[in-house]
């Protein structure tokens, strides 16, 4: 199991074997306030990087989720469909989105890891 | 996400350190710097409005007097609310209309409480305020528009806001729904409405700038009260069916189609005399050619504003004007305006969100009933 990784957008990633995890951040959650609604994509769903792979709701506003490597999609999170709140209680575990295998593991290398995501939070609300 | 810069171009209400001191979350809204959410959270807040009384800062809404003679027979040539029979003390909701018969805007007209009858009161909306102004100017050229730009305006709304507010003004639980009264709140001069923008009972209070920010304060240290953002605002105002303007409504869309035919008076329908009447007429007898409806989504996604509307073999028979998801209606709902043969309850429409159809009934509005004082009886 590898280190999670983070994209600008706020998505987290963590590679498990061959598949990895994705999900939005705790920041990410405490700025759309609360979920009402998540779409997450099927199992096998290829997803490019950067593209949009899922879409979260709050009672305000809708919001894409992107594809933080390339690869294809092997599970939604089913639960969430009935307790999407479960991303605004916790995000980095139970709340994940999707799970995927990577079509070039290489990618992760280009995302940020958990001192340099912090260090992103700290400067966009400075 | 607005950043700073952003926000220090815009105006503020009188409100505004209360904002910043209780955490609120500030967005743009109409020009002004607004709290979207406090710390509660827009779903809670929301809920809570419902269960018990929340406390909005709604000083961005324009507030005036309009002053010459006769002046509600006159400003019967702008809109088409039944203003010559309003009685002293009584509130009405209209519209301003172009020659067209569009809405220029929706607005809440008062008779003063001494029976003046060369003075009416005027709240309109914050993002029309100038266009409203510019309108009544030129369209009632003899009279003269008192802005009360020193004035913020709270609205306190709930099952509880009366119980609430007769704490500091004893007599505002007997006030008929859309009546207003001035009198005086710890030595500050007020004029409480009962009215609002929820479905629930409630007040808005207009007060002086100076004075806002302790009333307030004094008000939310109440057990009831929470400050309320400009999100739940906008979910509670959806669930109970109501217009927001520039979204469902606008300068094509007549109040006919916009089911706002009840605002109409008797007398007015049958004599005509406001812009756009002939439309608007045509539009009352014939029916319209399109509708105002609530839309309730079969699944949980919500549809938003944009999204098409199409029966279930594909034709577009119209588009989403609100949509999100209400907190008390415990799911996703929408209002949208859908060709007339579409129109019915019952009727199973398609709405089209991120490239998929979504099926939805057209329902009644509004979607949680709407509970405004209609007496001690």
């Amino acid at each position: 199991m590898t280190d999670t990784r983070y994209t600008k957008e706020h998505e987290w990633i963590r590679l498990d074997g061959d598949t990895a995890t994705v999900g939005i951040t705790d920041y990410a959650q405490s700025q759309l306030g609360d979920i009402v609604f998540v779409e997450v994509p099927d199992a096998g769903k290829a997803i490019a990087k950067g593209g949009e792979a899922a879409v979260v709701e709050s009672v305000k506003a809708a919001s894409e989720v992107y594809a933080p490597v390339s690869g294809t999609v092997t599970e939604g999170n089913a639960s969430l469909d009935g307790a999407p709140d479960t991303v605004n209680s916790d995000a980095a575990g139970d709340g994940w989105f999707f799970k995927m295998t990577l079509s070039d593991a290489a990618e992760l290398d280009g995302l940020m890891d958990q001192a340099a995501y912090d260090a992103y939070l700290k400067e966009i609300d400075a | 996400m607005p950043d700073s810069a952003t926000l220090d171009a815009l105006l503020t209400t009188p409100l505004d350190g209360l904002h910043q001191s209780l955490g609120a979350k500030m967005v743009p809204f109409a020009g002004y710097s607004m709290p979207v959410q406090y710390p509660l959270g827009v779903l809670k807040e929301h809920l809570h409005t419902r269960a018990a009384a929340g406390l909005f800062d709604v000083s961005h809404m324009g507030q005036a007097d309009l002053v010459g003679d006769n002046i509600a027979e006159a400003l019967e040539r702008l809109v088409p609310g039944e203003l010559q029979a309003l009685k002293p003390g009584r509130i009405r909701y209209t519209q301003l209309l172009n020659d067209s018969g569009g809405i220029i805007d929706d607005l809440m007209i008062a008779k003063p409480v001494d029976g003046d009858p060369n003075r009416v009161h005027l709240v309109v909306n914050a993002a029309c305020k100038d266009k409203d102004y510019a309108v009544l100017q030129a369209g009632l050229p003899d009279a003269s528009l008192e802005r009360k730009n020193d004035h913020a305006l709270l609205a306190l709304q709930g099952p509880q806001a009366a119980a609430v507010l007769s704490r500091f003004d004893p007599l505002c639980s007997s006030m008929p729904f859309m009546s207003l009264r001035p009198t005086t709140i710890d030595g500050a001069d007020v004029v409480i409405s009962r009215c609002g923008y929820t479905g629930e009972d409630g007040f808005e209070i207009s007060i002086a700038a100076a004075d806002a920010e302790t009333f307030a304060r004094t008000l939310i240290e109440q057990p009831e009260v929470e400050p309320i953002g400009l999100g739940a605002r906008d979910s509670l105002r959806l669930e109970s069916g109501l217009c927001l303007y520039g979204h469902d409504m606008d300068d094509d869309t007549s109040p006919i189609e916009a089911d706002l035919t009840w605002s109409i008076g008797k007398r007015r329908r049958a004599e005509g005399g406001f812009p756009g009447d002939a439309r608007i007429l045509k539009e009352l007898h014939e029916g319209p050619s399109r509708l105002r409806v609530g839309l309730k989504p079969v699944g949980r996604a919500p549809a938003r504003e944009g999204a098409v509307i199409e029966v279930p073999d594909g034709a577009a028979v119209g588009v989403v004007t609100s949509g999100g998801f209400g907190p008390t209606a415990e799911g996703p709902i929408a209002m949208g305006y859908v060709a007339v043969e579409y129109a019915k309850p019952g009727t199973r429409l398609h709405l089209i969100v991120r490239g998929k159809a979504l099926e939805a009934d057209v329902v009644a509005m509004p979607f949680v009933s709407q509970r405004y004082y209609r007496g001690s009886k």
